[in-house]
């Protein structure tokens, strides 16, 4: 099935606002086997210049990912989660993601394309602070293989 | 610090033998990994179908805290604010296998109001039972009421 | 190797602090599948008494197990690397509810050190404090040291 053309170009309301939790970037960089300091202690992250704790580079997508759950689940797109592939993701910070820092997401469906029989969606994400500080622009590719198609024929 | 104690019951309209609505949850495999995560819970024993074998299970088992939280939420439900609950606590005298086989394992929680306390604290005995056996028994929690 | 009984009424260094965010109680409270209010709503928590979103009861389990895992690194108490906690009993006491935003400490005793067959049982009681020292509640666990290296090592 077709995605619904429609969806290109929507962009979404700006989510609630998440608190970015210290323990949670420490939860994150455990996960991630990520022994750099300024991702844990607060003191290791000033002598680094940075005024909190940092998240490891990748961290945007706790947020980004709930985020573009609004399009890949509604059920008027017609993407079948179950041939869903995520290509591809690009972050582009203007400054690290700070422990207590309270972000929200704007999420816009940049594309929806047909290519080799498959539907290729594009979304971007942009975490900004509640004081509409940049923070950072996460964009996402996810690839709905057509029937018949493999992960490999791509 | 003055509590508002709005939604919770009455500690004068609490009888004792009073049941509370029960519940039956739905657990998969699944339900393992998010509660995993969230309680930061890795024992691999909740996941890993090698250490269940290793020590003689069927497959991986639920956390015991998953189960009782899910047990817990019968009684925050009636008192409305979960703050009510004061001291509880309880027993695993078996272990919850949850097959990874799309359908899980049901839960049934049931929760009575056992005995009435020093004003305004109420015992409700709260308890869990899974293909047949009880898997949870907490005979002591304890609610503070309005 | 059994546990080593010695190290009964032993009492752990206090935990490093850990802060209570709101999204990590919602996010805890999606796993347990609570919609209650209290937890999720930062005024629904405020109409109720408290200062934000407050934690469901057995939240404290993420410091609480991590504080008292901490006890098989003591080289005294004879844990082995492979060792499986498995939880047998666990009781919290409140003197109030945990929220978003308490700094929370935990230090560990061992209670108990017994046997149920061939596996160890251990006890903890783990002192929950908040900023300035408040005693906000106490954990009290049991679990069964299953050492997948023993012999005859059974769960059931």
């Amino acid at each position: 099935m077709p995605l619904n053309q429609t969806f290109r170009g929507r962009v979404y309301p700006a989510t609630a606002p998440y608190e970015v939790g210290l323990e949670k970037i420490r939860e994150f960089a455990d996960a991630l086997g990520d022994k750099n300091p300024v991702s844990r202690d607060v003191e290791a992250a000033k002598a680094h210049g940075h005024p909190e704790v940092v998240a490891p580079p990748t961290f945007a997508i706790v947020l980004t990912m709930r985020a573009e759950g609004q399009v890949v689940f509604d059920p008027t797109l017609g993407l079948d989660i179950g041939r869903v592939l995520h290509r591809d993701q690009k972050f582009r910070y203007s400054r690290s993601i700070r422990a207590h820092d309270v972000l929200t997401v704007t999420v816009s469906v940049d594309g929806i394309d047909e290519v080799g029989g498959n539907d290729v969606l594009t979304l971007s994400s942009e975490v900004r602070t509640v004081e509409g500080e940049h923070v950072c622009t996460a964009t996402s590719t996810l690839v709905s293989r057509a029937a018949g198609r493999e992960p490999h024929d791509d | 610090m003055t509590m508002q104690l709005v939604g919770r019951p009455s500690y004068d309209e609490v009888e004792r033998g009073l049941r509370l609505a029960g519940r039956v949850f739905t657990v998969q495999r699944k339900d393992l990994i998010q509660y995993g995560g969230a309680a930061c819970d890795y024992n691999t024993i909740h996941w890993d179908d090698r250490t269940a074998a290793a020590i003689g299970l069927p497959s991986p088992i639920a956390h015991g805290m998953l189960t009782m939280a899910l047990a817990l939420s019968v009684v925050t439900d009636w008192a409305g604010d979960p703050g009510a609950v004061v001291d509880f606590g309880g027993r695993f005298p078996r272990v919850v296998a949850v097959p990874n086989d799309g359908v899980g394992v049901e839960i049934s929680v049931e929760a009575t109001v056992v005995e009435k306390l020093e004003p305004p604290n109420v015992r409700v005995s709260i308890s869990v039972m899974s293909g047949g056996s009880r898997v949870l028994t907490m005979p002591r929690t304890i609610v503070a009421l309005r | 190797m059994a546990l080593n009984r010695m190290c009964i009424g032993r009492v752990y260094p206090v935990t490093e602090p850990y802060e209570v965010s709101r999204e990590k109680i919602r996010e805890y409270a999606r796993a347990i599948r609570d919609q209650n209010p209290a937890y999720w709503d930062p005024d629904a928590a405020r109409a109720l008494g408290y200062p934000d979103v407050i934690a469901p009861p057995s939240f404290p389990m993420i410091i609480s197990l991590e504080a008292e895992r901490q006890v098989v690194l003591d080289p005294e108490i004879g844990a082995t690397e492979q060792v499986r906690f498995v939880h047998r009993e666990q009781r919290f006491e409140y003197n109030r509810p945990i929220h978003a935003n308490d700094v929370l400490t935990v230090q560990v005793k061992v209670a108990n050190i017994d046997a149920v067959g061939d596996n160890d049982v251990a006890s903890f009681e783990s002192r929950i404090e908040g900023a300035g020292g408040e005693h906000i509640c106490t954990a009290r666990s049991t679990f069964v040291m299953f050492d997948p290296s023993k012999k005859n090592g059974s769960a059931k």
